[in-house]
């Protein structure tokens, strides 16, 4: 898998998202939850980027921050419409961020709660398409009949309800749905993480083929790096709030930079009984820290066994390391941590 | 390689749920032997039964009924047959969390909210032990420390609401441990944590496993967590075991189709490329339209017409403890 080379979809700036924490009656602030913590990355056409860590990374909130389903407290979401003009997502009131609803759109974790129970499958396929004036009546059904093909669905069944259907085939009209409108960028949240790894492994294929079909860019959020390293071209590593590493999914599992990067790789159960305590292997003791009162310094280092002084006191910024390779942490490319390939030994 | 004295023998085990809609044939003929001292790990996707079949041999099936089969308990030299124990009985309650204990995929259903862990555990102690409160005390936090509560001592008092997901199961480990059981049954007890923690978790049990010599059950649906942990692996389908045997032979000579599919749909770390996944075509069937003959018939690549979905595939044996239930091991109809 190379690295796809097209132009940049979306540029994010310093981007934070600090959720208030009230208190008492008057709702006083006592302090933020600093669920994004000044993260800055970029999205090319048509790659999908992987974004992984532990629950509570601020993955979702990341994603929301995309969609513009919440409004970030500070940083820049700059997107290359398909005319080539650039626009900051942030600055736009929610009327005038109506055509970009249009282009990203998002896929999440769990379709039973994100698909109306009492709306039939032509309803929730259709919906975007009626509200947006693209389509009514026949033409609409025959749209989302076609729709329903692709995704792999019987068209007959678009009068049913989401009960009537299964947890992989509600994940397939959801993503029906976010197709409907012809999205340039899908933001797909734990997308296949609830489902069986036989259910799992048609819908990474049926997302691959979408890809291809409609050119489409995906942001992929999942903690299963497996699944990750599979689908995505590059791969972002949040901790705590920020980002930690970013680079090509090969350059990841090959030549991992950041010490949290290599735990994670190292905590992943090798689906191999003669890989069985082989190679080197990293255990992270001691909690996550919370991010309504991260640590100071480098966010890992209460849990890293290369935390030096500095650490405990200098921010490490994200910084390139090699082309194309990000790494937060003030000895990225220096320290003795290895691959994917030396864990199996 | 073989080389084990059974603890639990299941053999014909049939559970079933009599609903509204009709039968529920959630486990429908599982054998499989739990070795004293060995990790069992049962595997399956969703609905297949594995739960179920985990709760039948702690007699909490219900609402289930245990319908058929034994499952045979090897205490000391006596065997006892749970499938034919009552609920309710004295007989079970003792050995329930006593030999053998439960920890589930969510910590919070086997806590209480209301009362501090250390409460918890000196209670589940007193209840089989006789034991002063002290005692029961000085144990709960000795437990605690042990699955790697840090400052247990002050962590006594806590409420579960204070924990994190992690802490919490490491909790309930500490709670089903307390009383050294001889088995401990794992269901999914990992699936909601992160990997991280997941990979502390699963050291912790072995650890443990290693100090006491208990045998544990694990329940999974990731094959990662098989490899790196079972001795002996269950491979279940729609309330049947497809295939059984030690965790290399099932990994590198798996005789049934269906675990095969399973084995090559999962992604692999390190083998990225731009390749499909294998994938296993449709999904499980509902519980109320179970296939005729072979469960796994209509998903399977070496379907034969005419075979496979007219004759339930015997159990053919290919050694011992190592058994596929697929007709293309089987010569003539019926016949091994
Ligand atoms: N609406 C919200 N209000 C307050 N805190 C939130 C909100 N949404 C998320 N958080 C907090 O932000 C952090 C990041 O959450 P999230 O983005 O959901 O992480 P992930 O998806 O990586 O698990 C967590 O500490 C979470 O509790
Ligand atoms: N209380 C119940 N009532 C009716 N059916 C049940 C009940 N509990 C489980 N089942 C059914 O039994 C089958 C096996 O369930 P389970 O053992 O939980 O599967 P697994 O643990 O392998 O995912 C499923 O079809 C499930 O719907
Ligand atoms: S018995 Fe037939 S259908 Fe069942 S697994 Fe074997 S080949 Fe496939
Ligand atoms: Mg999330
Ligand atoms: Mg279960």
């Amino acid at each position: 898998m190379t690295v796809k080379t097209g132009k940049t979809l979306m540029e994010v700036r310093n981007l934070k998202m600090h959720f208030p924490i009230t208190k008492g009656f008057f709702k006083r602030t006592i302090g933020h939850v600093k669920a994004v913590d000044d993260v800055s990355f970029d999205i090319i056409e048509g790659e999908t980027l992987g974004v992984v860590g532990e629950s509570g990374c601020g993955k979702t909130t990341t994603g929301r921050c995309l969609m513009r389903i919440l409004q970030p407290t500070s940083g820049e979401i700059l997107y290359r419409r398909e005319d080539g003009e650039v626009v900051d997502l942030t600055s736009l009131s929610s009327r005038d961020l109506k055509p970009y609803r249009r282009d990203i759109r998002m896929i999440f974790q769990d379709p039973q709660s994100s698909l109306n129970p009492r709306m039939p499958v032509v309803e929730l396929v259709g919906e975007a398409m009626r509200l947006n004036g693209i389509a009514e009546g026949k033409e609409l059904e025959d749209r989302v009949a076609e729709l329903l093909k692709k995704v792999g669905l019987r068209p007959e069944y678009m009068r049913r309800f989401p009960h009537a259907f299964s947890g992989g085939e509600r994940q397939r009209i959801g993503i029906a749905r976010a197709l409907s409108l012809n999205p340039r960028l899908v933001v797909a949240d734990e997308a296949v993480s609830a489902l069986d790894v036989s259910v799992q492994a048609q819908t990474l294929n049926l997302m691959q083929d979408l890809q291809d079909e409609f050119k489409l860019t995906y942001v992929f959020v999942a903690h299963d790096l497996s699944v990750v390293e599979h689908i995505a071209d590059r791969i972002a590593v949040m901790y705590v709030g920020k980002l930690v590493e970013i680079c090509s999914t090969e350059a990841l599992f090959d030549r991992p930079m950041h010490p949290y990067t290599a735990a994670l790789l190292s905590a992943v159960p090798k689906p191999d009984p003669r890989l069985r305590g082989k190679g080197s292997r990293t255990r992270l003791t001691g909690e996550v820290a919370d991010p309504s009162n991260p640590p100071p310094g480098c966010p890992f280092h209460p849990r890293c066994s290369f935390a030096t002084d500095l650490c405990k006191t200098d921010v490490p910024p994200l910084r390139r390391v090699e082309d194309g390779h990000m790494a937060a942490c003030h000895y990225a490319g220096d320290l003795p941590i290895k691959g994917v390939a030396a864990l199996a030994g | 390689m073989h080389d084990t004295t059974p603890l639990i023998e299941v053999n014909g085990l049939q559970t079933q749920f009599f609903t509204d809609e009709g039968v529920v044939r959630s486990v429908e003929g599982v054998d499989f032997t739990i070795p004293a001292g060995k990790t069992l790990c049962v595997v399956g996707e969703s609905g297949s039964g594995k739960s179920v079949t985990a709760r039948s041999i702690l007699r909490i099936e219900n609402p289930g009924r245990i319908v058929g089969g034994e499952i045979l308990y090897h205490k000391d030299g006596e065997v006892i047959d749970l499938a034919r124990i009552g609920p309710k009985t004295r007989q079970i309650r003792q050995i329930r969390g006593r030999d053998i204990a439960m920890i589930f995929q969510e910590p919070m259903s086997a806590l209480s909210p209301v009362h501090t862990i250390g409460d918890q555990i000196v209670e589940a102690l007193t209840l089989h032990f006789p034991i002063s409160k002290d005692e029961a005390k000085r144990r709960a936090i000795e437990v605690l420390g042990r699955v790697g509560i840090p400052k247990a001592a002050d962590r006594f008092g806590a409420y579960t609401f204070e924990l994190s997901g992690g802490m919490r199961q490491r909790v309930c480990i500490a709670m089903a441990l307390s009383c050294e059981p001889r088995l401990l049954i794992a269901d999914e007890p990992t699936t909601a944590l992160d990997v991280t923690t997941q990979a502390n978790i699963l050291d912790l049990i072995a650890d443990l496993q290693k100090e006491t010599g208990m045998a544990v059950m694990f329940i999974t649906h990731d094959l990662g967590v098989v490899a790196e942990i079972a001795d002996e692996v269950a491979v279940m389908y729609l309330g049947q075991v497809m295939e059984r045997g030690d965790v290399d032979s099932i990994f590198h000579d798996p005789k049934h189709p269906y675990t095969r599919a399973l084995l090559d749909s999962i992604p692999r770390l390190g083998q990225r490329g731009a390749h499909r996944l294998a994938s296993i075509r449709g999904m499980v069937p509902h519980p109320f339209d179970r296939p005729s003959g072979c469960p796994f018939h209509t998903r399977c690549d070496s379907y034969m017409p005419g075979r496979c979905n007219r004759i339930d595939p015997p159990a053919v044996s290919f050694g011992p403890g190592r058994e596929a239930k697929c007709l293309l091991h089987t010569k003539e109809e019926g016949v091994a």
